[in-house]
């Protein structure tokens, strides 16, 4: 196929930002809440749509989740996106990042595999960031998170006697957002990426494509169709517990020293680095 | 109130007000303090579909009507009146297209309209013919295989930022109403320029313009229907639109009522929740019900309209009448339940009500509208009272 074959995981997830949590089970409450897009998952759609804009090709999101997930689907397709395949089954419930990101890497080996993988940087209601990495993982993919810029893309060129020998492979240069700044990096495709919200600013649907999107069939698979090893999806697969959930303090911390005196700071100071045996 | 909009009907009225609280509202007062057109706000709507709504299928529209116009407009309007004229000026410019042009006319330029491509704007007004459309005095002298364009236009929505303007001139001054054509002019046609840009009391963001005419040169093959049909060109033309404008009052009352609602329920005074006092209560009550009233009257005006009634003025005339003078009085207390601080800049209720104002003044001021609703029920009852001895 001509183009970049992209394909981006997204996952539906409730509209509110103060998530409900149960207290006895530490999962996250679902009922009576509106259900959006993942935000960061918009920035994934959109990159995915504006690389199909810029290379040709084709743009397939990929959800694991129950059967209402579809309409997370439904809005990526208004927005551009080519075809939707929804991972739903019972067998899927309960899953952790490793179970999630298992199931959606057998997904995309059914699918032939891809050049590019987006994800959004983490889910607005779990907040782990766990699910990109793990998927490339279990794909044997090179990824890059928290990718704020695609500098450049390649598809590189076909080999010419099909053996692999001739053509130039394909890369993406990307902008990995770093707290103090950024990295460049460079890595062959196939390959996936997640993206940060300075990456883009998300379209809005078009009326033309929500109608497209109401009528467009879904691919819905199954474990069985994924054929996937029933001990590693789902609750079973899912060897995570959450023992509490809270929000972490920030890791690193200034202190300011007080004193009356420039002095009296430097002596305050030092007597602090030794009490750390730092001098 | 429930209006039974169908399953697409509530697609593009949810789009529209999906943009317009996110895209909208957030820079309404930015665009209105730099009196700048918002053009990047209309390139979302353009890329939504939304400037199709009212457009047929076969010229690249979604195939609705005056009513899916209408409810885009009503919600832009709750965020923002002067980005909600910009985009229904282009209907305004597009309808005499749509319903006097030949075929080839209409394929030359709705497709473009409707994708939002190129703005579309109507150009009627003068210097000395106001709401005496028929005094106009730019003329229009035909020559071989082009119509020769001289004089002026005032205050045309969206002079200047649009390319396609349906221009009415006339081809004899002398016939009064009689002379009125109307032609389509494409910007960049030599001897077509822009004048000065008006500083206005609302709609700020919204750009008002001369258009200049000096010897164009307008292909015959412009002319929409022929000539001498221009009045009525535009007075179709305005049927079709007025209701528009009443959406437009409905959706900046609706606006300023949810801001005063909610603003009665924060602001404390002798103690109290300001909309524990009854004399807030029961203006919000009015404000409303005023505003579903006009917002009744202009969905049954508009669905009326799109079923294909044939003479609808007089109904378009009540709607753009009562919906404005509803949103001028609505705008108006909504400024009054915030008290100073509706007065201040920095809350979005004053620029309401600047922006109601001119709802009551454009497409025929509504003493005109008034005398259009008079003179149609006043014919009637002249018809009764001769056919009952
Ligand atoms: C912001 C803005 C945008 C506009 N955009 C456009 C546009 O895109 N295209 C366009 O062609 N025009 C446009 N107009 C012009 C607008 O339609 C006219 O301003 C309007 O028709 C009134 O004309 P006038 O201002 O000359 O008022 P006048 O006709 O001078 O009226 C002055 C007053 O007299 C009253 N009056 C006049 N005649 C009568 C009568 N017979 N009976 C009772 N009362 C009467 C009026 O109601 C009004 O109160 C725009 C105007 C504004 C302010």
């Amino acid at each position: 196929m001509q183009g970049m074959n992209v394909a981006v995981l997204i996952k539906q997830v409730p509209e509110t930002t103060d998530v409900k949590i149960n207290r006895e089970t530490n999962t996250l409450m679902r009922e009576g809440v509106a259900s959006i897009i993942n935000p960061f998952d918009m920035y994934a759609i959109e990159e995915a749509l504006r690389i199909r804009e810029q290379h040709g090709g084709k743009v397939t999101v990929i959800t694991m989740g129950p059967p209402q997930a579809e309409e997370a689907l439904r809005q990526a397709l208004a927005l551009g996106a080519d075809e939707a395949v929804l991972l739903s089954d019972r067998a899927f419930a309960g899953a952790d990042t490793l179970a999630t990101s298992y199931t959606l890497a057998k997904a995309i080996e059914k699918l032939g595999g891809f050049d590019l993988v987006i994800c959004g940087k983490q889910a607005a209601d779990g907040d782990t960031a766990q699910v990109g990495p793990e998927v490339a993982e279990n794909l044997d993919l090179p990824h890059v998170t928290y990718v704020r810029k695609i500098e450049e893309l390649s598809l590189g060129s076909p080999d010419s006697d099909g053996g692999g020998s001739a053509g130039a492979p394909g890369f993406i240069r990307v902008q990995r957002m770093t707290e103090e700044g950024y990295e460049v990096i460079e890595s062959p495709l196939p390959a996936l990426i997640t993206v940060v919200k300075e990456i883009n600013e998300p379209r809005m649907p078009s009326i033309k494509g929500m109608l497209r999107a109401k009528k467009a069939a879904i691919t819905l698979w199954t474990a069985r169709d994924l054929g996937v090893d029933a001990s590693r999806v789902g609750l079973a697969g899912s060897p995570t517990r959450v023992i509490r959930v809270f929000t972490p303090e920030q890791r690193r911390r200034g202190e300011i020293i007080e004193g009356a005196t420039v002095q009296e700071k430097v002596r305050t100071l030092v007597a602090k680095l030794k009490e750390t045996h730092l001098v | 109130m429930n209006y039974f909009l169908t399953e697409e009907q509530q697609m593009i009225r949810d789009l529209a007000r999906k943009i317009a609280e996110e895209k909208v509202a957030p820079r309404a007062a930015e665009f209105d303090e730099a009196e700048e057109f918002p053009w990047d706000l209309i390139k979302i709507l353009a890329e939504a579909g939304l400037f199709g709504v009212w457009v047929p299928e076969e010229y690249g529209g979604l195939g609705g009507g005056v009513f899916e116009q209408c409810l885009v407009v009503e919600e832009l309007s709750r965020a923002c009146g002067a980005v909600a004229v910009s985009y229904a000026a282009s209907a305004l410019g597009g309808f005499p297209i749509l319903l006097f042009g030949t075929d080839e006319q209409k394929r030359k330029y709705m497709p473009d309209i409707a994708s939002g491509a190129r703005l579309a704007a109507f150009a009627l007004t003068e210097p000395d013919a106001g709401s005496d459309a028929s005094n106009i005095r730019t003329t229009a002298t035909r020559d071989g295989d082009y119509y020769i364009l001289n004089g002026t236009k005032q205050w045309i929505t969206s002079g200047g930022e649009a390319e396609i303007y349906t221009v009415i001139a006339t081809v004899d001054p002398s016939r009064g109403a009689r002379g009125m054509t109307a032609f389509v002019v494409e910007k960049g046609t030599p001897g077509f320029e822009f004048g000065k840009k008006e500083k206005k009391m609302g709609i700020r963001a919204s750009a008002t313009r001369e258009l200049i005419f000096q010897d164009c040169r307008v292909p015959a093959a412009n002319l929409l229907d022929r000539e001498g049909k221009g009045f009525i060109v535009a007075m179709r033309t305005f049927d079709r639109t007025r209701p528009g404008v009443a959406a437009q009052a409905v959706g900046i009352a609706q606006g300023a009522l949810d801001r005063a609602a909610r603003y009665a329920t924060e602001r404390v005074q002798f103690g109290k929740r300001i909309a524990e006092f009854q004399a807030i209560e029961h203006m919000i009550a009015d404000m409303a019900t005023q505003v579903e009233a006009a917002r009744a009257l202009v969905y049954a005006t508009a669905r009326m309209i799109d079923a294909g009634e044939r003479d609808f003025s007089k109904e378009a005339s009540m709607a753009k009448v009562f919906a404005s003078d509803v949103a001028m009085r609505v705008t108006t207390d909504a400024v009054q339940v915030f008290g100073g601080y509706g007065y201040m800049r920095d809350y979005p209720v004053e620029k309401m009500m600047r922006d109601a104002k001119i709802t009551q003044i454009y497409e025929g001021t509504n003493q005109i509208q008034r005398s259009i609703i008079g003179s149609a029920v006043i014919k009637q009852a002249i018809r009764r009272a001769s056919s009952t001895p």
